[in-house]
């Protein structure tokens, strides 16, 4: 097969060319259609595990971040179907987790509550379950606060992929899966630094660099002047 | 709560429940027992509890505090932010004496004054005002801020820019209008940008006419029934506030000064992180909230005001011109003795907002404001008090922090909480001016609130300021079975 060859498709009847092999949502990105994700990470290999990125594809729900496009497909994106999926997924991670945007020091930096006032979401339509999630401070230089956490794992594939050390890793199943250094000490007995790609790959208030909060004034924040995926829909108009 | 009802059975008494108190912030329920010939045997103001926050927040970052404790308030967080602020200063190992950056002692400055400004206007124009120029016991449907909009336009437009324009401050220094994120611990998150500060300075010198013209208007409905607006609600009293160094007032930072109902001083210049040698605070049975005391006098006699009545009453003067004079005048009033008269309080209050809206014109032409050093780091320490003059009254944050940077134990005493003896007190004297009868009238329970809203502001919320909030009364027997119940403003 070659792989550079360039193929044809079709994203909310928006026609877009992409190279063989490429994920639909790497596809989307080059070509200024913004697909919701927050498991994906350009750096990292996909983990297709978050659901938010779903698309249809030829009639079938898929993982944008992990299907491959292929010619001629036909790409729902903004259809209220796929809308309301991505809503229903954004809401269970609100529900599953205890979220308190107002005066969590991540806010307006947050991919999750970006996503969130994109997707115009007010509301979760499921009822809360304020699980009891634990933090882990015993680092001098940073913290992990489950409560924020959506396991989205990009900080385990990060510190393996890019750092090069396996200090994180996910421990339980199902619902109770969870984030923990990968040391009985906690964080403290594990070797991580604020420059660390694993720490900069949260994209919500799960893993903090201590002391640093609140330091962007509102209105200066990641997301305060414009939706999260602007960035990505630029490269379309121009 | 369990002594209370078996007192009530024991003796006979009827139970009136005011519940809840409307357009006073928290939850709050007035229960006013009379005995077989309609004689007020006692009264209790009952406030729903802030202890959760206290339990909420621990475990979390310390710099979390400034932000997360705001939410105990809708009207003034501005007041929690700070003082747990300035209590994360002292963690983080920067006093409060000089350890911050000019800058950032200035905005904070800023900010809190833009605080004062709006809350006072909040508090005297949309929630007490319709009280003041309409009467006590007139009209329910008139007791609200769109009455006096209909009626007094210029002055209901005048209440509404000086909020608005506190409000502008505080979004210019906290990042929003409400729950900024603007004071961190150590510093300041912005400087105010230079057009913005034009903006501001461009509309002061109204707002201070403005807030001058409240003054006055507060002296003008005085003199229309003095006597009553001495007697109403009045007792005598300890009074405590922060204090600047040269007995100034000072609504940022200060030591604790707590004078007796004749001005003798109880304390002065008490370093405020030494509170606990200085105030208890006792616990009793039927009410969530704690009583605060002066130690020194003890449990019975040790309740104190706080709030604006109380600052003017410990300061020795008001560092702004206008407002001095204003002060000098309210002094002279009593004779140079602390004033005791709960309704005073609105005095105190517009003088207090003439002197922030002078403060306010006095550090915007001051460039530090717009550059300098924001953040500063000393010796982080395990421990941190902060106190400050919110627009209801002394506020205290307390917190431990453990070495991992969590929080162990918070403690806050709360303006409300201070006030909770004089509330009490000031509903007691009400109730028996005016509840002599088994009957109970919507202007006679007003009355009531009227005590407490001299105090408290009323609560945040626009359903409440617009009357909307249902006053459920009950009038019960001993056996606790209802007599008659109605809702205020029907007749159900
Ligand atoms: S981004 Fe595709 S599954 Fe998470």
């Amino acid at each position: 097969m070659m792989t550079s060859e360039k193929i044809t498709f079709y994203i909310d009847e928006i026609e877009c060319t992409a190279t063989q092999g490429q994920s639909i949502l790497e596809a989307a990105d080059e070509n200024g259609v913004y697909i919701p994700r927050l498991c994906h990470q350009p750096d990292l290999l996909p983990g297709g595990s978050c659901r938010v990125c779903t698309v249809s594809a030829n009639g079938r729900n898929q993982a944008a971040c992990t299907t491959p496009v292929a010619n001629d497909m036909i790409i729902e994106n903004g259809s209220e179907e796929i809308l309301d999926l991505r809503r229903a997924v954004i809401e269970m991670l609100f529900i599953e987790g205890n979220h308190y945007c107002p005066m969590c020091e991540r806010s307006g930096n947050c991919e999750l509550q970006a996503i969130a006032y994109r997707l115009k979401i007010l509301a979760p339509r499921f009822p809360f379950m304020f699980p009891s999630r634990k933090l882990d401070a015993t680092h001098p230089g940073i913290f992990i606060d489950g409560n924020r956490c959506i396991q989205c794992g990009r900080c385990v594939r990060a510190a393996q992929q890019i750092d090069k050390k396996p200090i994180l890793g996910f421990i339980g199943r199902g619902g109770a899966v969870r984030i923990k250094a990968s040391s009985t000490e906690g964080l403290k007995g594990v070797d991580i630094s604020p420059d660390d790609a694993c720490v900069k790959a949260c994209p919500v208030g799960a893993i903090i660099v201590k002391d640093t909060a609140y330091r962007k004034p509102i209105g200066e924040r990641m997301f305060d002047k414009q939706p999260i995926g602007s960035e990505i829909e630029a490269r379309r108009t121009s | 709560m369990s002594e209370f009802v078996t007192r009530i059975r024991e003796k006979s008494l009827k139970k009136v429940v005011i519940d809840p108190v409307t357009r006073v912030e928290g939850h709050g329920k007035v229960t006013i027992i009379i005995d077989e010939e309609g004689r007020v045997e006692r009264t209790r103001l009952h406030i729903v509890e802030f202890r959760g926050f206290e339990r909420f927040i621990q475990g979390r970052p310390y710099w979390e505090a400034p932000v997360v404790v705001q939410r105990l308030c809708g009207i003034c967080p501005v007041s929690h932010h700070l003082a747990a602020a300035k209590a994360m200063d002292v963690v983080v190992g920067v006093g409060p004496d000089g350890g911050l950056s000019a800058t950032a002692e200035k905005m904070r400055r800023l900010m809190h004054y833009g605080q004062m400004l709006q809350s006072h206007a909040l508090h005297f124009y949309h929630l007490c005002s319709p009280d003041l120029l309409f009467g006590f016991e007139s009209d329910v449907s008139k007791r609200n801020v769109l009455a006096v909009a209909a009626e007094y336009p210029e002055i209901a437009k005048q209440g509404i820019l000086l909020r608005r324009y506190g409000q502008e401050i505080i979004r210019a220094t906290a990042g929003k209008r409400i729950h900024g994120t603007g004071a961190i611990p150590g510093g300041i998150n912005r400087h105010l940008s230079k057009e913005e500060r034009d903006g501001f300075l461009t509309d002061i010198d109204q707002m201070i006419e403005w807030a001058g013209a409240a003054v006055e208007l507060v002296k003008k409905v005085h003199s229309q029934n003095p006597d009553f607006f001495d007697s109403f609600g009045s007792f005598p009293s300890n009074h405590l506030s922060l204090v600047r160094k040269d007995g100034a007032l000072d609504f940022y930072h200060g030591n604790i000064r707590a004078v007796d109902a004749d001005g003798l001083k109880i304390y002065d210049q008490v370093d405020y992180k030494d509170y606990l040698d200085y105030i208890g605070e006792e616990v009793r049975n039927w009410s969530y909230m704690k009583f605060p005391f002066i130690r020194k006098l003890g449990k019975k006699n040790g309740w104190y005001r706080v709030g604006p009545l109380a600052r003017l009453n410990t300061c020795d003067f008001v560092p702004s011109p206008l407002a001095q004079k204003q002060f000098e005048i309210f002094r002279a009033y009593t004779g140079g003795k602390p004033n005791n008269c709960t309704l005073h309080y609105h005095w105190a209050r517009m003088i207090e907002m003439l002197h922030s809206a002078e403060v306010i014109k006095e550090l915007l032409s001051d460039d530090d404001l717009s550059s300098g050093e924001l953040i500063r780091r000393g010796q982080r320490v395990g421990e941190g008090v902060g106190l400050i003059e919110a627009p209801r009254g002394t506020l205290f944050h307390h917190y431990r922090v453990n070495g991992d940077d969590q929080i162990e134990m918070c403690n806050l005493i709360v303006s409300t909480t201070n006030n909770n003896d004089p509330m009490n007190k000031a509903v007691h004297r009400v109730a028996q001016d005016c509840l002599t009868g088994k009957e109970i009238t919507d202007g006679l329970l007003n009355n009531v609130e009227v005590a407490i809203r001299a105090y408290d502001p009323c609560l945040s919320c626009a359903t409440h300021a617009l009357g909307q909030m249902p006053l459920e009364v009950k009038l019960t027997d001993r056996e606790g079975n209802v007599i008659s119940a109605r809702r205020k403003g029907s007749r159900a």
